[in-house]
């Protein structure tokens, strides 16, 4: 099978984020890049599929050359090879911009399946692989917590409020993956696996590579744009529920807060 | 100059689901802003007959496509349906709700209608005609203002629980207007659906949430917090240790990698606060955490912190509530 994975490297969750001076951006000299946790997750998928039917595993990045290191943490996991494109023109791209340059990018590469995060934990957009999926006119499979393909046909159970589904299509499909570290337990990197990713194909590539222009997809076509930050109003300094109480005293004192102060129970 | 704003209304199982009328409300304050109209699209197999549901919350026209071909979500037979009629509507703003196939759905829509989305958005302002929308950031860690390029359809998906619902006004009837929308041949297609009749509440439509974490020690313990949210009518939710241990189901992880909840009441039982665990759960109204560590980082975002052992404190709080709501 022919397997392309999304990737998106994103600040590390444990990162204190800071607004730039620019009030529209955020400092990034103090954050350590991961791979996109959603994005681990497809690349241990990937290679599962991989493992049961052969093949390859391709990783597409759109990103700074930073990126770099992420698309080679994926290929010490396993994958084959990675196509990072690395264009200042798409700096101001929205996300239906970047869709586009990613579905250009898969088109190039014709896979049998696309697998994707649902969501990048940076700026939560939460809808680049519907978008790829629409542009390239191909059903997809949201939320992924369990995926089984047959090589002509993919299977995934899905969460939905109050329950869960199974969904399946014939492929060329786009899955998303959902679910969380427990579900999808993505492998580390081996040694040996660091020393061979080294010497795995990387291309990078130019919007022109893509057969893309920047007025497609840049800035200028972007139609939706980030135009200020705020830090989340500080919460009102709570209290700690009277030390000297004895447990009862507390648990009282709890339920009479809660309702009579905050009027929530 | 557009003609409305638009709201897409989620109906599953028989009934609209809250958010529905959450964005209604939205809308109906933005048009009302605007100088427009509000008009709504319901999409589902039996839908029809819960159209003027809609109305009490201010749409003054539904459109609707009722065909069993809808009855459930593929984004496949969806999209280009919606698409269709939010066209027939004029539309200047599209609300949408944030919800799992609703984020699914504005995702697809926005690139079929070549325009930009703010998914999962938790406030919209409106300045001289000008719309923006404000989400949260990097799990709640910051928060970022959108603004529409002229001319473009703003889209904009409003995250369940956060906007304000209309008192509702069972006498306003809205016209309604079926549409014989085109089924197109769907590759994808619902094999088999498992929806839970226990009666839980779902996480992120939840006002309250009891969540427990790896101080809770084992699986078993988790049957204090069940009873303690029946009693409160709440949902139970965990954090990631809670889950990675097996203890809990993954659908039930608060948190950055996990679900993003904003209820009125957040209790937090030997969860220490780590902030992949805030960034799910920082914006609830209000936080309890109950924690024998009085050093545990969860305090600082607490409005009442308990400094106990959870299994001496919770089966006592348990009572209490229980007396509480026993002389009601
Ligand atoms: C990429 C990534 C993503 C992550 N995503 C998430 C996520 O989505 N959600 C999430 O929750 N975490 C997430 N984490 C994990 C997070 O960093 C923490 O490890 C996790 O939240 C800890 O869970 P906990 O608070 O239950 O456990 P601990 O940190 O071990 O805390 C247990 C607490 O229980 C208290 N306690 C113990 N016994 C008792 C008792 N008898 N009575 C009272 N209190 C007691 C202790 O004092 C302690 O504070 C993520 C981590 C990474 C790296
Ligand atoms: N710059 C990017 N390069 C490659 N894939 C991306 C990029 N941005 C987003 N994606 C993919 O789209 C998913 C959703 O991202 P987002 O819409 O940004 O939340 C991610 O989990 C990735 O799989």
């Amino acid at each position: 099978m022919n397997i392309v994975v999304l990737l998106k490297q994103t600040p590390d969750t444990e990162s204190v984020i800071r607004i730039a001076g620019d009030g529209r951006s955020i400092e990034t000299q103090d954050i350590k890049w991961i791979i996109n946790p959603y994005d681990e997750f497809a690349v241990e998928a990937a290679l599962r599929l991989k493992e049961q039917h052969g093949g390859t595993v391709t990783i597409v990045s759109w990103g700074p050359q930073r990126v770099v290191e992420s698309i080679r943490t994926a290929l010490a996991m396993g994958a084959d090879k990675g196509m990072l494109i690395d264009d200042e023109a798409l700096e101001e791209s929205d996300s239906l911009g970047i869709a586009k340059v990613l579905a250009a990018a898969v088109q190039e590469l014709n896979p049998d399946i696309v697998l994707c995060g649902h969501r990048a934990v940076d700026y939560d957009h939460n809808q680049r692989g519907p978008m790829v999926a629409e542009l390239l006119g191909w059903p997809h499979l949201p939320l992924a917590v369990s995926l089984e393909c047959d090589g002509t046909t993919v299977k995934i159970e899905r969460p939905v409020e109050g329950g869960k589904m199974v969904v399946e299509s014939s492929l060329p499909a786009v899955v998303t993956m959902g679910g969380s570290h427990a579900v999808w337990n993505p492998r580390y990197a081996s040694l040996p696996g660091i020393m061979k990713a080294r010497k795995k194909p990387l291309d990078v590539k130019k919007l022109a590579d893509l057969g893309l222009n920047p007025e497609e997809c840049g800035s200028g076509a972007a139609k939706i744009r980030l135009v200020s930050l705020e830090m989340p109003p500080e919460r009102k300094p709570g209290r700690i529920i009277n030390g000297d109480l004895d447990t009862e005293g507390k648990a009282k004192e709890l339920v009479r807060a809660l309702r009579e102060e905050a009027k929530v129970i | 100059m557009a003609e409305s704003v638009c709201i897409v209304a989620e109906y599953r199982d028989g009934a609209f689901r809250k958010v529905s009328y959450e964005i209604a409300s939205e809308g109906r304050r933005i048009a009302d802003t605007l100088g427009l109209k509000l008009y709504g699209i319901a999409i589902g197999s039996g839908v029809s007959d819960k159209v003027q549901e809609l109305a009490k919350y201010g749409v003054e026209k539904v459109l609707v496509a009722d065909d069993p071909a809808f009855e459930h979500y593929i984004a496949e037979t969806y999209v280009p349906a919606v698409a269709e009629m939010l066209q027939q509507c004029d539309p200047a703003v599209v609300l949408l709700p944030a919800s799992m196939n609703g984020k699914d759905l504005s995702a697809r829509l926005a690139a079929r209608l070549e325009t930009g989305l703010a998914q999962d958005s938790t406030e919209i302002s409106v300045e001289d005609g000008k719309i923006k929308a404000k989400r949260p950031l990097f799990g709640g860690k910051c928060l970022g203002w959108y603004e529409w390029a002229d001319g473009a359809l703003v889209m904009i998906s409003c995250r369940p629980n956060v906007m304000s619902m209309l008192e509702p006004d069972e006498s306003k009837q809205a016209e309604v207007v079926k549409v014989d929308v085109s089924v197109p041949e769907a590759r994808s297609k619902v094999v088999s659906v498992d929806m839970d009749t226990s009666g839980k509440i779902e996480l992120t439509e939840a006002d309250i949430i009891v969540s427990g974490g790896r101080g809770m020690k084992g699986p078993e313990n988790f049957a204090m917090l069940e009873e303690l949210a029946g009693l409160l009518g709440a949902a139970v939710g965990a954090s990631r240790a809670a889950v990675d241990a097996g203890w809990r189901p993954h659908s039930d992880q608060v948190g950055q990698t996990g679900k993003v909840v904003t209820p009125n009441l957040y209790i937090a039982v030997g969860i220490s606060g780590a902030i992949q665990h805030l960034a799910g759960m920082g914006s609830s109204k209000y936080i309890v955490a109950v924690n024998k560590d009085p050093d545990a980082p969860i305090f600082s975002k607490a409005d009442y912190g308990v400094v106990e052992d959870l299994f001496k404190f919770i089966p006592v709080f348990t009572e209490e509530v229980r007396r509480l709501k026993s002389s009601e």
